[in-house]
């Protein structure tokens, strides 16, 4: 479980997140949500150690990071899995050697266990014989699940997605959505992750933030924004186009 | 970025990759330039020296030797490689941060400081000497040629020249030149590029400020050192 206790973050005079308290529980998939420039992208880098924030602090099952030394932070860090926006792949590594490159560098592994590994983690997220092509030859779907099976090798207690689905069509993104919640099922992970789409909050939203202006402004499960009509913004920003509003008020409807 | 080693043998590795970018990416260039800086001091010096008549033409054995040894060699392909080499690191690590990879590092764990900028900087400090070592042999080869083709001496005389009055001390100043200047280029291009933010043009700028920047700080340096050593 990661529990965030009242986090600041300030760059310059402009205060981004203004005391955030909320909690991520293990095994499910914390999606935070807000509109651009809600300090989503801010919080999840405060949360994985990028950024430092001014006040509060965050507590990996009940380590506080804020007052770990760095070799703690270092074995926190192996304990983490991101999947970027971007992919964030070395474009002059393979794809078996993007994978493999956590276990090169911290484990103690023979190069056959670590084939195995890795083999393993790219038939998990269903990507085989590709492990000697390089990132620029792959489709975005196929990066997005090396930048998975890279984030999963080491086994880590705790995943981070920015945006998963961003740059990927409808179909795929569902493909991605469903594997991250198989994975965080599978190996009881604490899954945050960030994301626009509102496909990914319905589908696998066991609980949602919704920052709004720096702060908290909602928080709740995927079946409770469906209902929520009295925060204002929440509802804008979720019911955005006439077709999920309709959608929503024939979910209510049929109920 | 002083602290140990994550894995002894993956920045080993990293180093040798910087080894083989740095120098065999830049033994060509370097080859032909040199060649053609030994040939080119060869016959302006045989030109200049043939209208005051007063001096040996053996001594252009001496003169190529001795200015590509303390000045043309190290200079020269300290300036190609600071545009060939801090240009190309300085937008490696540019695009890597912009890319975020070096952010997909530092989640891992990895100090990124020294294993990106680390193996560059020593990658510098190994191969740099060799090949400012290779350009001073090829422009003394260079200057020879030259000199023959156009009739300026003979290759007795040039030869003669080349093993008169050797000073080991020049071999030294030109060591030290190659090792500061190699810090110099790989140290200023990974700053640069380590801290780009942006995107596509801070990257182009940065490479830029990364050229222009040790440019100036290699002429300089090549001051100090001529001043402070001869």
């Amino acid at each position: 479980m990661i529990e965030v206790r009242n986090i600041k973050k300030r760059f310059g005079t402009q205060e981004i997140l203004m005391g955030i308290s909320t909690q991520f529980q293990k095994g499910k998939c914390n999606l935070i949500i807000g509109s651009s420039g809600a300090g989503k992208t801010v919080f999840l880098k405060c949360l994985v150690g990028l950024f430092n924030p001014e006040e509060g602090d965050i507590l990996y099952d009940n380590r506080p990071i804020g007052s770990m030394g760095v070799k703690e932070k270092k074995k926190l860090r192996n304990e983490m899995g991101m999947l970027f926006q971007g992919n964030a792949l070395f474009d002059s590594l393979t794809v078996e050697q993007n994978v493999r490159f956590p276990l090169d560098m911290f484990s103690e592994m023979s190069l056959e266990e670590k084939t195995e590994r890795v083999n393993f983690c790219l038939s998990r997220v269903n990507l085989e014989n590709a492990n000697d092509k390089y990132p620029g030859e792959i489709s975005g779907g196929m990066m997005k699940r090396v930048g998975i099976a890279r984030a999963i090798v080491m086994n880590p207690k705790y995943l981070f997605c920015d945006e998963p689905n961003s740059g990927l069509d409808p179909k795929t993104a569902l493909v991605i959505d469903e594997l991250i919640k198989e994975i965080t099922v599978e190996y009881n992970i604490t899954t945050v992750i960030n994301t626009h789409d509102m496909n990914s909050v319905m589908g696998i939203g066991d609980k949602v933030t919704f920052l709004h202006q720096g702060y908290k402004h909602w928080e709740g499960s995927k079946e409770q924004v469906m209902e929520e009509s009295e925060n204002k913004e929440l509802y804008e920003f979720i019911f955005a186009s006439d077709f999920l509003k309709k959608l929503r008020e024939a979910a209510l409807k049929n109920k | 970025m002083f602290t140990r080693p994550e894995n002894l043998s993956m920045y080993a590795k990293e180093t040798m990759r910087q080894v083989y970018q740095i120098g065999i990416g830049s033994v060509l260039i370097i080859a032909i330039v040199s060649t053609f800086v030994g040939a080119v001091t060869a016959v302006q010096f045989s030109y200049q020296l043939l209208d005051i008549g007063l001096i040996p033409m053996w001594w252009m054995g001496i003169i190529v030797r001795d200015s590509l040894i303390l000045e043309m060699a190290p200079t020269i392909c300290a300036l190609l490689l600071a545009g060939k080499v801090g240009s190309n690191i300085a937008s490696e690590l540019g695009s890597m941060r912009v890319t975020e990879q070096i952010d997909a590092l530092e989640i891992m764990g990895v100090n990124t400081t020294a294993y990106l900028i680390g193996p560059k900087i020593m990658g510098g400090l190994i191969i740099v000497p060799f090949l400012i070592v290779m350009a001073v042999a090829l422009g003394i080869i260079g200057g020879g040629v030259a000199g023959v083709l156009g009739d300026f001496f003979s290759i007795a005389d040039y030869i003669r020249g080349l093993q008169d009055g050797h000073e080991a001390f020049y071999i030294v100043i030109m060591l030290i030149k190659c090792y500061v200047f190699a810090f110099i280029i790989t140290s200023i291009a990974c700053y640069q590029g380590f801290y780009v933010k942006g995107g596509a043009l801070e990257i182009g700028n940065a490479s830029t400020r990364a050229v222009v920047n040790s440019s100036i700080v290699i002429i300089i340096a090549n001051f100090l050192i001529a001043f402070l050593l001869l």
